[in-house]
C-alpha cells in the first residue's frame, strides 16, 4: 500500500503540516514516499527524509516548479501516482489549489481536509464549516485527499535518513506565470498555525481601539484575529477575520475580546484547545464555547490582563 | 469576451444547519436557501467585467434540480444575460460537476470561467481547479483581484501567509475568495427584467457527459460538544486559571 505525499514547503524549510500528513499516511499505507516538487529545494528534501516512516523522498527540482504552480505541478505527481493507493497534501492553499486538479486528471474524487481516517477508504470531514462531521466512503482505486494538519500528530524525525531520489519532472507549461508575492510582514505568528490567537469582535468599537489588542497579543506571542463583524465594521482587513468564510484555526489559546460568538464566526474557532470570551454581555453566545468567560467591560479588562500577564 | 459564472444553490449561510434523525444526511426539508456567498462574488465579478466592457456576454449555469432556476434567475437579475441549468442530482460530487460545466465549456467556448472557490454546505474547494485540469485550462484560484487585458488575466491569489499575483492566459479558470468584491443587491426592476432572460435547460445526456459515484455518505455527525465552561469573576482569576488549570500560558 503505497502513499504519495506532496510535501509543503517554500523551497528552504519543510513546514511541519507535511509531517502531520505523514502520520495521517500511516493509516492508509505502509509504504510512505514524499515528493518535493520545487526548485533548489535540496534542504527541504533533505529534511523530509528525516520524518520518521517515510520510505523514500522523491525530488523533483526545476526552474518551471519554483512557484510551485499547480498546471506545473500536477504532470508531476501525475508521473508517480501510478501504483499509489492514496495521495495526500496537508489542507493549506497549495494542498487545495493542486489536488482537486490532480483528482480530476485521475478522474476520481478529492476528499477535502480530512480529519480522521476510518479505514484506507472512509474519512471523517467537516462540512458546513464544521457544524457537522461527515462520515464518506471512497469507490475510487486511489484515494486523493487533503489533510487538516491539526487533526493529526506530527511525525517525529529520526537521525538515519530515508533514501533521497531525484526524479526528472516533465512540467512544460505555458498557461501560468507567477507575477509577484507579498509576504504578510508582521512579525507576529501566521493566524492559521499560532499557538495563542486573540480575535477582537465589534465590541472594540473603532480601528483605534482595535489596536488595544496588539500589546497583549505582543506579551502572549499570539496571532490577532477578528470576527466578521469587525471586518465589516472596517476595522481590520479581511485576512485577519476567523470563521466559516475567513480563516479556521484551532490554537491552544483562543481569547475573544468583545465577540458576540456568530454561528459563521465560531465556525472557525470552535476547535480551539482552550476558548477565552470577554464580553460585557452575559447572553453573548460567545459564552457557550467558551471554557473560560469573562463578563466584564473589555477597555477594563485588556489593561489588567496585561499587566497580570 | 464571453464569461461562464457557475453557481450553486446551498443552505442559506444565516441559517443554522440541522441534521436528520436517522443521520443519513442534514435536513434540508423546509430550509431556507440561497445562492452560495463565494458564487455570488463570482456573479458580482462577472458583471463588473461587463460594465467595464471587459465582457460583452455572462452565461449563468448550475448543476441541480429545477430549484436551482432561482440561482439562476438571481444571477440574471444582478446581470448575467441567459442562463443553463443542467439538470441532476442536488448531491452531485464535486467530480461530475466539473465533468458538467466541462461539457458547458465546450459547447460555449467562454474566455473565462468564474467560480465561487468553495461552497459553504460541503466546503470541498474542488470544482473550479477539477474543471481547469479537465478542459487542460489555467487556474487562479482564491482571486482577490482580477485584471484582464492582452489574453491574460492576472490574478491576485489569497495564500496562506499572504499573497500571490499570477498571470493566466486566457480562457482560464478562476475562482472567488471573499476579498475580490462585496456583492451588490438586486434591484426589483432587474429582477422582474430576469424573469424574461432565457433559461436553456440540458441533461448531462444532452451534454454527452455519463457519470457515476465515487463518495458514499455514509453518516453525518454533530461535532463533539466542548464541556461546559466556567464564568470567572476577575482577571486575576482567569490568569490564575489559564496558568495553573489550563496550562495554557506561562
Amino acid at each position: 500500500m503505497k502513499v504519495l505525499i506532496i510535501a509543503e514547503h517554500d523551497n528552504l524549510v519543510l513546514k511541519s503540516a507535511t509531517a502531520h500528513v505523514v502520520s495521517a499516511a500511516h493509516k492508509l499505507g505502509n509504504d510512505i514516499q514524499i515528493l518535493v516538487a520545487g526548485h533548489n529545494c535540496t534542504a527541504v528534501a533533505e529534511q523530509a527524509s528525516h520524518i520518521e516512516g517515510v520510505s523514500r523522498v522523491l525530488l523533483a527540482d526545476h526552474a518551471s516548479l519554483v512557484h510551485q504552480l499547480a498546471e506545473a505541478v500536477a504532470p508531476v505527481v501525475m508521473q508517480h501516482a501510478r501504483g499509489m493507493t492514496a495521495i495526500l497534501a496537508a489542507a493549506t492553499t497549495n494542498g487545495k489549489n493542486l489536488l482537486p486538479r490532480v483528482a480530476a486528471l485521475l478522474d476520481v474524487a478529492q476528499i477535502s481536509e480530512v480529519i480522521s481516517i476510518i479505514d484506507a477508504s472512509t474519512f471523517v470531514r467537516p462540512i458546513y464549516a464544521g457544524n457537522v462531521l461527515a462520515t464518506v466512503q471512497s469507490s475510487d482505486p486511489v484515494q486523493v485527499a487533503t489533510v487538516r494538519a491539526s487533526s493529526f500528530a506530527q511525525a517525529a524525525t529520526v537521525a538515519a535518513p530515508c533514501a533521497v531520489e531525484k526524479v526528472a519532472p516533465q512540467t512544460a507549461q505555458n498557461q501560468s506565470r507567477f507575477v509577484s508575492a507579498s509576504h504578510n510582514t508582521s512579525t507576529r505568528p501566521e493566524l492559521g498555525s499560532a499557538r495563542v490567537v486573540i480575535s477582537g469582535g465589534r465590541g472594540l468599537g473603532s480601528a483605534e481601539n482595535f489596536k488595544l489588542l496588539d500589546k497583549l497579543a505582543d506579551k502572549l506571542g499570539a496571532a490577532i484575529g477578528a470576527s466578521r463583524a469587525a471586518v465589516d465594521a472596517g476595522y481590520v482587513g479581511n485576512d485577519l477575520q476567523v470563521g466559516q468564510t475567513g480563516k479556521i484555526v484551532a490554537p491552544e489559546l483562543y481569547i475573544a475580546v468583545g465577540i458576540s460568538g456568530a454561528i459563521q464566526h465560531l465556525a472557525g474557532m470552535k476547535d480551539s484547545k482552550v476558548i477565552v470570551a470577554i464580553n460585557k454581555d452575559p447572553e453573548a453566545t460567545i459564552f457557550q464555547v467558551a471554557d473560560y468567560g469573562l463578563v466584564a467591560d473589555l477597555f477594563v479588562v485588556l489593561p489588567e490582563l496585561e499587566a497580570a500577564l | 469576451m464571453k464569461i461562464v459564472v457557475a453557481v450553486k444553490r446551498t443552505l442559506d449561510a444565516y441559517v443554522k444547519v440541522r441534521i436528520k434523525q436517522d443521520r443519513s444526511n442534514v435536513d434540508l426539508a423546509s430550509a431556507k436557501m440561497a445562492m452560495n456567498p463565494f458564487c455570488e462574488i463570482a456573479v458580482e465579478a462577472a458583471v463588473r467585467l461587463k460594465e467595464a466592457g471587459v465582457a460583452t456576454e455572462i452565461v449563468v449555469v448550475s448543476v441541480g434540480s429545477d430549484k436551482v432556476q432561482e440561482q439562476l434567475r438571481g444571477a440574471m437579475a444582478l446581470g448575467a444575460d441567459r442562463g443553463i441549468h443542467v439538470q441532476a442530482d442536488d448531491e452531485l460530487e464535486s467530480i461530475s460537476i466539473a465533468k458538467l460545466l466541462r461539457a458547458v465549456v465546450d459547447k460555449e467556448q467562454p474566455a473565462l470561467v468564474l467560480l465561487g472557490k468553495q461552497a459553504i454546505d460541503s466546503d470541498n474547494n474542488q470544482v473550479g481547479q477539477m474543471l481547469a485540469a479537465l478542459c487542460n485550462y489555467p487556474q487562479a484560484t482564491f482571486a482577490s483581484h482580477i485584471a484582464i487585458a492582452d489574453g491574460q488575466a492576472t490574478v491576485s491569489r489569497e495564500v496562506d501567509g499572504g499573497d500571490q499575483v499570477v498571470s493566466v492566459t486566457l480562457p482560464a479558470i478562476i475562482t472567488t475568495d471573499l476579498r475580490l468584491n462585496e456583492p451588490r443587491y438586486a434591484k426589483l426592476p432587474d429582477i422582474m427584467k430576469a424573469k424574461k432572460k432565457p433559461v436553456e435547460v440540458l441533461t448531462p445526456a444532452q451534454l454527452g457527459v455519463t457519470l457515476r459515484q465515487h463518495l458514499k455518505l455514509i453518516e453525518v455527525n454533530d461535532p463533539p460538544p466542548r464541556k461546559p465552561g466556567v464564568i470567572v469573576g476577575s482577571v486575576q482569576e482567569l490568569v490564575a486559571k489559564l496558568r495553573n488549570e489550563a496550562k495554557v500560558i506561562a
